[in-house]
C-alpha cells in the first residue's frame, strides 16, 4: 500500500492546457498514471491528446469528477488564479487537492485554508513537488505520479518521505533507490508558511500505513512544523525515522523588525531544531548525503527491515 | 518586499493611523525646505535605511546615533548634515553598514508611555496576529524572554476580520482608559486594515505611545510586504528602493536567479532552494565557507548559468565554484552543455567543481569530460563539497 494515493487514483488537472501543466500531464501520463481528465475554464470539450491518450478536457471540476470520477486535483494554474482553482477542488467535494504553483499571496493562501478547514478535501501545497507513489514497472512506472518530481528516480518498497524541499525530496530518494531501497510515497508539502498539510499530518498517516516500515522526515529553518512532528513521533511512532534540516548556514537575513523572532519561538533555527530530532529519538543525517544512510542506522538499531 | 520609516508612516496616514508630522530630505538643500514645514521646537532627525537597531547604530566615521533629539530646528539642521551621506552601521546592517542617502525630521513627540504593537503571519495558526505589549520602546525578545506574561496576542479569524471584541480585549489588557482608549481602539483597527489591504507581511510599531493630551500615535513604522502580492500593489511596487539592495541580487532576479551574498569563498550554483541551501551546509560541514546562496530554480539554460557565473565571479572573495544540479526532469545534457559553454564564456580561471545527477547524466558527465576544462566532477554532494573545500583550502 502507500499512503494518499494509489496507482489506482484517479486524477484530474486543473491548468491542463498551459505549458507548466500540459507538460507534467504527458510526464505523468508516461509514468501510467490515471490522468481521467483536464479542467480548463471556456476549453470545455476539448481533448489533451499525448500519443495513444485522449484526456477530455471540462469548463469546472464538479462536470469533470461527475464525468470521470475523479478524486484527486492538481493545480498548475499560475498565482493569482491558484486560491481560486484549490477552493473550486475543494468545493466539488474532492479526497485530495495538490496545489504545484509556487508565489500565490500569502492573503489567499490564509483565506483558502481557513475556507477549507472543515472540509474532507486534504490540500497539499501549495509551492510543492507534489507526491508520488512509485509502480512496479521499469524506472517505478505504472504508478500514481502527481506533480512535478521525475518519477524513474522512484523505486516500489516502504520508506516514507516527507519534505519541504522538491530538490531535497529527489536527493533522498534517489539515495534510497540507489541502495536498493524502495518507497512507498513520497510527499512535498511545499516550502510556503502557510500551507495544507504539515509534516506531522503525513507522519501520522506514514505510522497508520502498514506498507511503510521507515520514515525520512527533511525539513529546513523557519517555523516549529518539523518540532511539533518530532515530538509527536517521539511518544507515538514506532517505525524508524531519519531526519535533516537544511539551512544550518542560512544567515538571520535583513529582518527589519523583532516581532518574527518571537512568534517563530526559539526552536526555528536549525540548531535548536536537530537537537530537538536527537531528544525524540530521530537519526539526524549530518550532511544531505547522509540521508538514507541516516535512515538505514535507525532500521538497523530498530532491527526493521526496509526493503 | 521592505519599505523605509517615512515611507509607512504616509501609508499609516492614508489608512488613517495617527503618526507625529513628519518631512524628508535628500540633499543639505532640502533640509531647510523639510523643516520649515515643521513646528519650531524639539525635533527627531531619523537616517532612513532598511534595518532597525538605528538609534544604538555608529556612522563609520565615528558619529554615534542613527536617531538624534534636537532641541531646536537649528539642531536637526546640523545633525543632519552629520548623517545624510554617512554609512550607517547596526546590528542588523552587517560591519559593512548601510549608506544613508534620506533623512526624516519629526516633531518630538511628548511621551507619556510607550508600548509595542505589530501584526504579522502566525505560523502555527495560518492566521494573522497581533502582538502588543505594555513594554515599549525596549528590545521586545529580551521582553519575551524574561516577562512572557507580558506579551499579549489576538489571533483574528480571516472569516470575520478583526473582531470588536477582540480590540476591547488589547485595549483592556494594554490598559487605556477614557480618550486614550477610543483613540488606541481607532488606531490599532485602522493598523490591521492597513496591514490586510496592502498584502502586508509585517508591520511592527516601537514604541507606540500615549501622550499628556490623550493621543496615541505610531513614533516609529517597519513595514514588509508579501513579494508574492506586489503585482496587485503598484503603488508599493513604486516604493522599492533599489539603494537599499544588493545590486548582485537585482541582478540575479532579472535572470530568474535567487541569489544571497554571504562571507565565505566557495561559490555554489544549484537548482532547488533545499537544495541550494543544504549545498551551503555541506560546504560548511567539511570545513569551507559558502559564499552565496543561488537557486537557479526548476530548470537551468545556458543564459540563466552564464548569467549566474558572472554574477558569483563578480564577488572578489570566491576562490573556487561548486556546481550541484540534481537534473530530475531537465535532461543533465542540456545543463552540461550550457556549464561548458557559460565556462568557454566567462573564462573561468577558478576551480571548478560538478556534481550533475539525475535524468541522462552519462551523457552530461561525457560532455563535461569532452570539454576540455578543467573541472573536477563529483559523484555525490559529499564528495563534490570536500573536493571543492580541497581545492581552495
Amino acid at each position: 500500500m502507500s499512503i494518499l494515493i494509489t496507482p489506482q487514483t484517479k486524477i484530474l488537472i486543473q491548468g491542463i492546457t498551459g505549458d507548466f501543466g500540459g507538460r507534467h500531464a504527458k510526464l505523468s501520463l508516461d509514468y501510467g498514471t490515471q490522468v481521467v481528465a483536464g479542467v480548463t475554464p471556456g476549453k470545455g470539450g476539448q481533448f489533451f491528446e499525448h500519443g495513444a491518450h485522449k484526456v477530455p478536457i471540462f469548463n469546472s471540476v464538479a462536470e469533470a469528477k461527475a464525468a470521470t470520477g475523479a478524486t484527486v486535483a492538481v493545480v498548475y494554474v499560475p498565482p493569482p488564479f491558484a486560491g481560486d482553482a484549490i477552493l473550486e477542488g475543494v468545493d466539488a467535494g474532492l479526497d485530495l487537492v495538490v496545489a504545484i504553483t509556487e508565489g500565490i499571496p500569502i492573503k489567499d493562501m490564509i483565506r483558502v485554508k481557513r475556507a477549507i478547514t472543515g472540509k474532507k478535501t486534504r490540500l497539499i501545497g501549495p509551492n510543492c513537488p507534489g507526491l508520488v507513489t512509485p509502480g512496479a514497472g521499469e524506472g517505478s512506472k505504472g504508478g500514481c505520479r502527481i506533480g512535478i518530481a521525475p518519477g524513474y528516480i522512484h523505486k516500489k518498497g516502504h520508506v516514507g518521505v516527507v519534505s519541504r524541499s522538491g530538490t531535497l525530496t529527489y536527493e533522498a530518494v534517489y539515495q534510497l533507490t540507489s541502495k536498493g531501497i524502495g518507497q512507498s510515497t513520497a510527499v512535498g508539502i511545499g516550502g510556503d508558511p502557510v500551507n495544507g498539510t504539515s509534516h506531522l499530518d503525513v507522519i501520522k498517516m506514514f505510522n497508520d500505513d502498514p506498507d511503510t516500515h521507515g520514515i525520512i522526515m527533511i525539513g529546513e529553518i523557519g517555523g516549529n512544523a518539523e518540532v511539533e512532528a518530532a515530538r509527536w513521533i517521539k511518544a507515538n511512532c514506532q517505525k524508524p525515522v531519519a531526519g535533516f534540516i537544511a539551512g544550518a548556514t542560512a544567515p538571520a537575513g535583513r529582518r527589519m523588525g523583532h516581532a518574527g523572532a518571537i512568534v517563530g519561538g526559539a526552536e526555528d533555527t536549525a540548531a535548536a531544531k536537530i537537537a530537538v530530532f536527537q531528544e525524540c529519538g530521530i537519526e539526524v543525517a549530518a550532511t544531505p548525503s547522509d540521508m538514507a544512510d541516516a535512515l538505514l542506522r535507525a532500521a538497523k538499531a530498530r532491527g526493521t527491515k526496509l526493503a | 518586499m521592505n519599505i523605509h520609516e517615512y515611507q509607512a508612516k504616509a501609508l499609516f496616514e492614508k489608512f488613517g493611523v495617527p503618526v507625529p508630522k513628519g518631512a524628508v530630505a535628500t540633499t543639505p538643500e532640502e533640509f531647510i525646505t523639510a523643516l520649515s514645514q515643521l513646528p519650531e521646537g524639539p525635533t527627531m532627525v531619523k537616517s532612513q535605511i532598511h534595518a532597525g537597531g538605528r538609534g544604538k547604530g555608529t556612522f563609520t566615521d565615528g558619529y554615534k546615533g542613527g536617531v538624534k533629539f534636537c532641541k531646536t530646528k537649528a539642531d536637526a539642521k546640523e545633525v543632519a548634515g552629520k548623517m545624510l551621506g554617512n554609512t550607517l552601521v547596526t546590528i542588523q546592517t552587517g560591519p559593512a553598514g548601510r549608506k544613508v542617502q534620506t533623512v526624516y525630521f519629526t516633531v518630538a513627540s511628548d511621551i507619556k508611555k510607550e508600548y509595542y504593537l505589530a501584526i504579522l503571519l502566525d505560523r502555527a495558526s495560518s492566521k494573522p496576529v497581533i502582538v502588543a505589549s505594555t513594554e515599549g520602546g525596549v528590545e521586545i525578545e529580551k521582553v519575551a524572554h524574561d516577562t512572557p506574561e507580558k506579551i499579549i496576542r489576538v489571533v483574528v479569524d480571516p472569516a470575520y476580520g478583526l473582531a470588536d471584541f477582540q480590540v476591547r480585549e488589547l485595549i483592556a489588557k494594554l490598559g487605556f482608559a477614557g480618550a486614550e482608549a477610543k483613540n488606541a481602539a481607532k488606531l490599532i483597527r485602522n493598523l490591521y486594515t492597513a496591514f490586510w489591504e496592502t498584502d502586508a507581511a509585517m508591520i511592527e510599531v516601537n514604541p507606540l505611545i500615549s501622550t499628556p493630551a490623550g493621543d496615541i500615535l505610531a513614533l516609529d513604522a517597519k513595514v514588509s510586504f508579501d513579494s508574492n502580492a506586489l503585482y496587485r500593489h503598484p503603488e508599493i511596487v513604486a516604493l522599492r528602493d533599489l539603494n537599499e539592495e544588493d545590486p548582485k541580487e537585482i541582478e540575479a532576479s532579472k535572470f530568474g536567479l535567487s541569489y544571497i551574498a554571504l562571507d565565505g569563498n566557495i561559490a555554489c550554483l544549484v537548482n532547488g532552494a533545499g537544495l541550494a541551501m543544504s549545498t551551503m551546509d555541506i560546504i560548511q560541514h567539511f570545513g569551507g565557507t559558502p559564499a552565496n546562496f543561488l537557486d537557479v530554480g526548476g530548470g537551468a539554460s545556458k543564459d540563466q548559468v552564464v548569467a549566474a557565473f558572472k554574477i558569483i565571479l563578480g564577488d572578489k572573495n570566491v576562490k573556487g565554484i561548486l556546481v550541484n544540479i540534481f537534473g530530475g526532469i531537465m535532461d543533465c545534457n542540456v545543463i552540461a552543455t550550457g556549464i561548458v559553454e557559460a565556462v568557454k564564456e566567462v573564462g573561468l580561471k577558478l576551480p571548478l567543481v560538478v556534481r550533475l545527477e539525475g535524468n541522462n547524466v552519462a551523457a552530461g558527465k561525457a560532455t563535461l569530460n569532452a570539454s576540455g576544462l578543467k573541472l573536477v566532477s563529483g559523484d555525490t554532494m559529499a564528495d563534490a563539497a570536500q573536493k571543492i573545500v580541497k581545492l581552495v583550502a
